[in-house]
């Protein structure tokens, strides 16, 4: 029997780089495969209150309320962290119940209507805390939520108002919210770099891509797009009708800030990004419900493209 | 004891690189307020509290063209690897010493002289990761002042007295670890050895200050404390330490450099089994191999539970934070995480197995392996399932929506709680198994105490799983209180097991020898496998500690309006841990290369070629 050779330290150590690199290599692969989620920095909008009406406020306050505040991480019926705000399955949405949360046996707070009871929860939320929701160990005296206009969510009073009259629209009771008529007292501070606002809904549907996934009543489609999402055509007749109660203009205005709030037949949750909230300004977004609220000459649909009798053997 | 330490001043290349970092360090925090590149407005709005000569310090707001940009390098990436490298290396060069204190109290406990002499190896390896540690370091502090002057003048502002604190550690951990290593041959018996280990204590203590001061601003950073809701600090270094996930934070990182440092030797201790010559060679580095895949995985079966203290308390710190990280743009990254922690578990199992297979008395106990796989894999693949199904629109229209229609949602935490803890069982499983394979125990009730062993694990395993279970049908909040129970679970059966067959196999025969040395090529390549996957978690986990501040430098406190305020995908951040991890990598090889040439003196026992006694008995 002879001795075994001896080892090259030099092979041996291309051997276990090569073995690390491999190793490294598919942790990288991995990590590439799942789904990739960017954040990008949230930017203050600026708001030009001479343009601003009760439909673009309560519009902010919806974006506001999926976007920049963050609200459903903790309002969602998946971790029961936190009372559900809106579409709530076991009692009327926020706006409608506040005026009757004042009246329960437990209320602590100081607040005489539903608007001062919202802007308490917002503001102060442990001075009065649903029954189940406090911290651990506190006996529901104590908050687990943030004044949202401090910390990392930092809203102006001007959006804590806007938020305030979503709800109320949203449940459909009377927004008792005013309309702001002056600067709010914060200066709106540029983060990141300058924001490219769409100056007409055609260049707001391109920016966003709306055109991929739906036909978009005026606009031709080129080929293959627009068969993932709802066709528009005549959108501005069915919005309506779409739900007992809500207007036409408020439909749109949610499907596009807020999805999954109604999925029309033969679609499913979430296809389609549920982040145009944070993406787009308010103008934008009212550019594209103004848009899409009348009528438009409707271009011809396309033509099916023909199967291609190959792939078609593939799939048997 | 004069002339160890005059040895120790000429030697000490990174005892002179230590004094240097010092030196540099103090010279920044006392220029420091004068060195702030943001001249155009001031950068921390310094505010006079009234009756007071002392400037308040309140967060800084900044705007975008504030932060210098320098040659075009990404401040957040250079700031981001270094700081890496620099814990890398300091996790190394802070948990080595931890168990060489152990193994050398072993070794003076025992008499045996193997042990003394494994843990002076050991300490020899982290010497010159010690200079890199603090030549790292240093490079940091200049790229803070260079790349974000005021965001370092605001903490710095902060933690003076902590900062000036760290630097003098260093000069004492490098005096201490000097001493410690040089003074060793001489302090080998008698009173001097008691003398040399409280040297060893006070290295150690020098080391968890380091570490523990170093963690303070880290924590600060996600959880401030000691300043008021727009960053004004309020006077007190102390209460601005110590935020609420400081010790959470200590805890975790003193056991993971523990776990850390084996596994950087265990990796050393397979490069040289894979090129030993001799047969003593080959044994002294199997046993080394061991040993600190050991101390690796004895110390990551409690880093779970250290984990979830720390992501408890970000919970009831900031109940935002906590959902973004296990819920939000984050959730996805644990599943990374669960994959590289089910490459160390696996490793680490088929590394004891394959350590059973040469010992004889180990043949009762190899097919219980095959179950034991088969549980790893299958927990790995509960812990692996994430929350929502990857699936193209076809195959959500297919499956009738985003969720299961039956199953519903999957890759809930009761399912991975459980998966985790039967893990860590099974694991623990393997090293008694592997305790055990070379004796047997004669102890009178040693059938009794086989029974206790048996029904512990399956009782055990049994409430594991009930509380799994039960919780599927709880709430999210209420379910998570169930890790407590799973977690004392686990640690009542390593304990109580532990006791048991120690005081079984008290008197055991040996059923031989274990035959160290003779260890597959594969077996070695798993302990790479175990190294680098820890270092690669550990820049996975560096990265979600800084990222869950998104766009804040100080978490609500002081606002990142840079240009890289914005939370990258995994994808990318992947990629930049990967470079990171392949330079440590490089300056390991260089370190190892080092010791190589260090050691040029002959072995005293040189021991015989491997092949030679085969070859001799075969002429024979």
């Amino acid at each position: 029997m002879t001795d075994e050779p001896k080892k090259s330290e030099s092979i041996e150590l291309l051997k276990i780089m090569i073995f690390s690199l491999a190793v490294i290599g598919f942790y990288v692969w991995f990590s590439n495969s799942i789904p990739q989620l960017k954040a990008e920095s949230p930017k203050e909008k600026k708001i030009e209150l001479g343009a601003l009406t009760m439909d673009s406020f309560i519009a902010l306050g919806a974006q506001i309320y999926n976007g920049k505040g963050n609200c459903e991480l903790c309002h969602n019926p998946v971790g029961k962290r936190a009372p559900l705000l809106i579409n709530s399955t076991g009692g009327p949405p926020i706006g409608a119940r506040a005026d009757d949360q004042i009246k329960t046996a437990g209320y602590q707070g100081n607040a005489t209507t539903g608007q001062e009871y919202i802007f308490e929860s917002m503001t102060d939320p442990s001075i009065y805390v649903v029954p189940g929701y406090g911290k651990k160990g506190t006996n529901d005296t104590v908050s687990p939520m943030p004044d949202v206009r401090g910390g990392a969510i930092g809203l102006s009073e001007l959006e804590v108002g806007a938020v305030i009259a979503y709800f109320q629209s949203q449940a459909g009771v009377d927004v008792t919210v005013e309309l702001p008529s002056e600067a709010p007292p914060m200066v709106a501070e540029e983060g990141g770099g300058e924001i490219q606002i769409a100056a007409s809904p055609e260049e707001a549907f391109e920016k966003f891509e709306c055109k991929l996934c739906h036909i978009i009543p005026g606009i031709v489609p080129d080929e293959g797009e627009g068969e993932l999402g709802p066709n528009l055509n005549g959108i501005h007749e069915f919005a309506a009708k779409r739900i007992e109660g809500k207007g036409g203009k408020e439909y749109i205005r949610e499907s596009i800030i807020d999805p999954n709030a109604f999925i029309p037949p033969d679609f499913d949750e979430d296809l389609m990004p549920d982040d145009f909230s944070e993406q787009m300004t308010v103008k934008e977004l009212e550019m594209i419900v103004q848009y899409l609220s009348e009528p438009h000459e409707t271009p011809a649909a396309p033509e099916p493209a023909a199967e291609d009798p190959d792939r078609k053997k593939d799939k048997e | 004891m004069l002339q160890i330490i005059n040895k120790t001043i000429s030697k000490g290349k990174a005892f002179r690189t230590a004094l240097v970092f010092v030196f540099l360090f103090g010279t920044v925090l006392f220029l420091l307020p004068e060195m702030s590149l943001a001249e155009e407005v001031p950068a921390a709005e310094e505010i006079l509290s009234p009756g007071s000569e002392e400037p308040m310090i309140t967060a800084p707001k900044l705007t975008t063209d504030q932060y210098p940009t320098i040659m075009g390098i990404s401040s957040r990436i250079i700031i981001w690897m270094v700081s890496q490298l620099h814990l890398f290396f300091g996790a190394f060069v802070l948990g080595v010493p931890i168990f060489v204190l152990v193994i050398e109290g072993i070794g003076m406990g025992s008499k045996d002289p193997r042990y003394d002499e494994m843990a002076y190896e050991f300490i020899k390896i982290s010497l010159v990761a010690f200079s890199f540690t603090a030549t790292l370091g240093g490079l940091l502090v200049f790229l803070f002042v260079l790349f974000y002057p005021d965001f370092f003048k605001y903490l710095t502002g902060i933690f003076k007295p902590s900062m000036i604190a760290y630097a003098l550690m260093f000069f004492a951990e490098s005096v201490t670890l000097y001493i410690y290593y040089y003074g060793w041959n001489a302090m080998k018996t008698g009173f001097l050895k008691w003398v040399h280990l409280t040297i060893g204590l006070l290295l150690n203590v020098a080391g968890m200050t380091i570490m523990c001061l170093s963690n303070a601003w880290t924590a600060f950073m996600m959880a401030p404390a000691g300043v008021d809701t727009v960053g004004t600090f309020q006077g007190s270094s102390w209460a601005a330490m110590h935020s609420p996930l400081w010790n959470p934070i200590n805890l975790h990182r003193f056991i993971a450099n523990i776990a850390y440092g084996g596994s950087i030797i265990g990796a050393y201790a397979a490069y040289k089994f894979l090129t030993a010559e001799y047969r003593k060679q080959k044994e002294h580095y199997d046993w080394m191999g061991y040993t600190a895949n050991f101390i690796a995985v004895a110390a990551l079966l409690p880093l779970p539970f250290a984990g979830y203290w720390l992501t408890l308390e970000m919970y009831s710190y900031s109940q935002q934070m906590g959902i973004t990280l296990m819920g939000g743009i984050f959730a996805w990254l644990f599943i990374i995480q669960a994959v590289l922690i089910g490459a160390l578990f696996l490793g680490a199992n088929y590394y004891l197995w394959a350590s059973m297979g040469r010992v004889t008395g180990s043949e009762r106990y190899i097919p219980y392996i095959k179950y034991m796989a088969v549980l790893l894999v299958v927990c790995f693949l509960i812990w692996f399932t994430p929350h929502t199904i990857v699936m193209t629109a076809k195959e959500i229209k297919a499956l009738g929506g985003a969720h299961h229609p039956i199953l519903g949602v999957f890759g809930v935490m009761s399912a991975k709680n459980t998966a985790v803890n039967l893990m860590i069982s099974t694991t623990f499983l393997s090293f008694l198994l592997f305790q055990r394979s070379s004796k047997i125990a004669v102890a009178s009730w040693t059938r009794t105490g086989n029974i206790l062993v048996a029904a512990i694990f399956a009782a055990g395993a049994a409430n594991i799983i009930f509380l799994g279970v039960y919780g599927y049908y709880l709430p999210a909040n209420i379910r998570i209180g169930l890790s407590i129970p799973q977690v004392c679970t686990t640690l009542f059966i390593i304990v109580a097991c532990t006791v048991i067959d120690q005081l079984m196999y008290r008197k055991a025969k040996s059923t031989g020898p274990i035959p160290w040395g003779k260890m597959t090529q594969r077996s070695q390549y798993v302990l790479f496998l175990l190294a680098i996957s820890f270092t690669w978690l550990m820049g996975l986990m560096g990265y979600v500690r800084s990222g869950i501040r998104q766009h804040w430098h100080v978490y609500t406190i002081m606002r990142d309006n840079s240009v890289d305020a914005f939370t990258p995908t995994l994808g990318y951040a992947a990629k930049v841990i990967s470079v990171t991890v392949i330079i440590f990598m490089m300056m390991v090889v260089f370190i190892f290369w080092l010791g190589q040439l260090s050691a040029k003196k002959k072995e005293e026992t040189p021991g015989v070629p491997v092949g030679a006694a085969e070859s001799l008995a075969g002429a024979g």
